[in-house]
C-alpha cells in the first residue's frame, strides 16, 4: 500500500478525524452510542454510504452541472441511505427497529455531504472511495469508544454481554444514570478530543 | 472543477438532473420491492414471537428438539404459533367476533382511518383514536383447550406510544404476561419494561377485584408482598410506569376489551 493510499484510508482515524477535528456528525454520535451493537451497525452504515456516495459522485464529477451539484449529491446520498435502511429491515429486523430513525438521518450527516463536496468532486473515483471508507472508520472509531464507556458504565454490559451485574438484576453495580442518556456523549467526545490534542498538539486551533 | 468543462445550459442541466433522478428512483424501487418479502416475513415473525412470549409458550418453540425438527429457530416459532394460536377479529364496541382478514388487519392504519375508528370519550391511555375492531389471539394447549388469550395493547409512555401484548389466562383475570414489542422509551429507565426481571413480576397478578372492577396498579416504591393487584413501578421511570397502568386500565375498560371480556365471561362466545 502506497503512503498516499494509507494517508487517505487511515488519516481520518486520528489525524483528521471527522468528529474530533472536523466536528462533523456529532448529532448521530450522541444518539446511537447507548450500546456497542448499535454503534457498530451505525458505523458500518455510515461507512458504506460515504464510500459509495463518494464513488458515484466522483465518477460523474465532470458531468455534474455546478449550479445543481448539491441537489445531485443529496439525491445520490438519499438513495443510498434508503437502500441501506431497506437492507437492514430485511436482514436485521431487531437492530433496524432501534436504529431506523437514525439510519434515515444519515442523509443529513455532515460527514457524507462534506466528503462528497470537499473530496469526491475533485478526486478520482478509486481514491474517493477509499476516502469514504477512511472517514467511516474515523467516525466509527469515535462511536465505538463512546459506546464502550456508555454501555459498560451505564448498563454494565458490552455488546449485550453482562460484565458488571446491575443492582436491579441482583448484582453489585449501580448503573450510571447519566451515561444512559444521550447528552453524556458530549462529555466523552470532549474528553476524546482533549486526549487526541494532548497527543497531537498540532490539532489545537490557534486563537 | 476542471477548466475544460463546457458551459452549462439550462436544457443540459435539466436532462442531467432527470437522468440522475431516474437512476436513483430505479435503485430505490428495486431495493424496496426486492426486499419486501423478507421484510414482511421479519415483521410477522417478530409479532408471532411476542404473542408466544405473552402466552408463556415461547419456551416450547425454543426447545432444542423442536428447533431441530423444524430446521431453524425461526421456523420453530412459526410452526409453534400455527399449532397453538388462533387469531380472531372482534368488534370492540359489542365485543363479538366478526369476520375479517386477520392477516391484513393493521391496527395503526385502521386507527388513522376515520371510518374505521372512533375518538375515545375517556382517552386515559392517550391514544387519540381507537380502531373499531381488533385481532385477539386465542392460545390452546396440546388438548385443544383454551389456556390464554393474548390482547394487543397500546398507550402513551413518556416519549411516544408503546405497543405490546397482554396475555390473560382463560378466566380473563389472571395475567400470564405483559410484553412490549415496540417502544421509544429511554434505555435503562423506561425501556426497562423489557427487562426479564420486571416482566417476571406480572404472571399470576389479577386484573380485576372481586367486585369486577379493574384493580391492577403500578406501585411506586414496590408492591406489598402478597398484593395480587400491585406490580412494582420502574425506578426512575414514573411516567412510563404510569403509562403502563393507564394503558391497561383503558384496554380492560368499556372502550377497550371490556365488552369482549364480559361477553366471554358470560360464555357468550362459544
Amino acid at each position: 500500500m502506497s503512503s498516499d493510499t494509507k494517508k487517505v484510508l487511515f488519516g481520518p482515524v486520528v489525524d483528521n478525524n471527522p468528529i474530533a477535528l472536523q466536528v462533523l456528525g456529532v448529532c448521530s454520535a450522541l444518539a446511537v452510542t447507548s450500546s456497542m451493537a448499535n454503534a457498530l451497525v451505525m458505523s458500518l452504515a455510515v461507512m458504506l454510504v460515504t464510500a459509495f456516495s463518494n464513488l458515484f459522485i466522483s465518477i460523474i464529477r465532470k458531468q455534474i452541472p455546478s449550479s445543481v451539484r448539491i441537489i445531485v449529491q443529496m439525491a445520490i446520498i438519499a438513495s443510498l441511505v434508503i437502500v441501506v435502511d431497506q437492507v437492514l429491515k430485511a436482514f436485521s429486523y431487531q437492530l433496524s427497529k432501534e436504529l431506523s430513525v437514525f439510519i434515515g438521518l444519515i442523509i443529513t450527516n455532515c460527514i457524507v455531504m462534506g466528503r462528497a463536496e470537499a473530496f469526491a468532486m475533485k478526486e478520482k473515483p478509486g481514491v474517493s472511495f477509499l476516502d469514504g471508507i477512511g472517514n467511516g472508520l474515523g467516525y466509527g472509531a469515535v462511536l465505538m469508544v463512546v459506546a464502550f464507556f456508555r454501555e459498560l458504565f451505564g448498563f454494565g454490559t458490552l455488546f449485550g454481554v453482562e460484565i458488571f451485574q446491575l443492582t436491579q438484576n441482583g448484582g453489585w453495580y449501580q448503573g450510571n444514570g447519566l451515561l444512559v442518556l444521550p447528552f453524556s456523549s458530549f462529555f466523552i467526545i470532549g474528553l476524546i478530543i482533549w486526549a487526541i490534542r494532548q497527543w497531537k498538539p498540532e490539532q489545537v486551533e490557534k486563537d | 472543477m476542471s477548466n475544460t468543462k463546457k458551459p452549462e445550459t439550462v436544457a443540459g442541466t435539466l436532462i442531467f438532473v432527470l437522468i440522475i433522478c431516474l437512476v436513483c428512483a430505479a435503485l430505490v424501487s428495486v431495493a424496496a420491492v426486492g426486499l419486501k418479502p423478507l421484510q414482511t416475513a421479519n415483521k410477522l415473525l417478530d409479532k408471532q414471537t411476542k404473542i408466544l412470549e405473552a402466552s408463556n409458550i415461547l419456551a416450547i418453540a425454543l426447545k432444542p428438539e423442536n428447533i431441530k425438527n423444524a430446521g431453524s429457530e425461526d421456523k420453530s416459532i412459526v410452526s409453534t404459533y400455527n399449532k397453538y394460536v388462533v387469531a380472531k377479529m372482534i368488534d370492540l364496541d359489542s365485543g363479538a367476533f366478526i369476520d375479517g382478514d386477520v392477516n391484513a388487519f393493521d391496527e395503526r392504519s385502521a386507527a388513522r382511518d376515520v371510518t374505521q375508528s372512533i375518538k375515545p370519550k375517556n382517552d386515559i391511555a392517550g391514544i387519540n383514536r381507537r380502531a373499531n375492531s381488533a385481532v385477539v389471539y386465542l392460545v390452546n394447549n396440546e388438548q385443544g383447550q383454551l389456556t390464554t388469550i393474548v390482547l394487543p395493547i397500546l398507550g402513551m409512555g413518556l416519549w411516544d406510544l408503546m405497543y405490546g401484548f397482554v396475555g390473560l389466562e382463560a378466566d380473563l383475570n389472571t395475567v400470564s404476561s405483559v410484553i412490549y414489542s415496540d417502544l421509544k422509551e429511554t434505555p435503562g429507565l423506561g425501556a426497562e419494561v423489557l427487562n426479564p426481571k420486571w416482566k417476571a413480576l406480572w404472571p399470576g397478578k389479577k386484573m380485576f377485584n372481586e367486585q369486577g372492577d379493574i384493580a391492577i396498579k403500578i406501585v411506586k416504591g414496590g408492591a406489598k408482598k402478597g398484593d395480587i393487584h400491585g406490580v412494582d413501578a420502574l425506578s426512575g421511570a414514573t411516567l412510563t410506569s404510569n403509562g403502563v397502568e393507564h394503558t391497561l386500565h383503558f384496554w380492560l375498560g368499556d372502550e377497550g376489551y371490556g365488552p369482549f371480556i364480559n361477553k366471554f365471561k358470560d360464555g357468550g362466545l362459544d
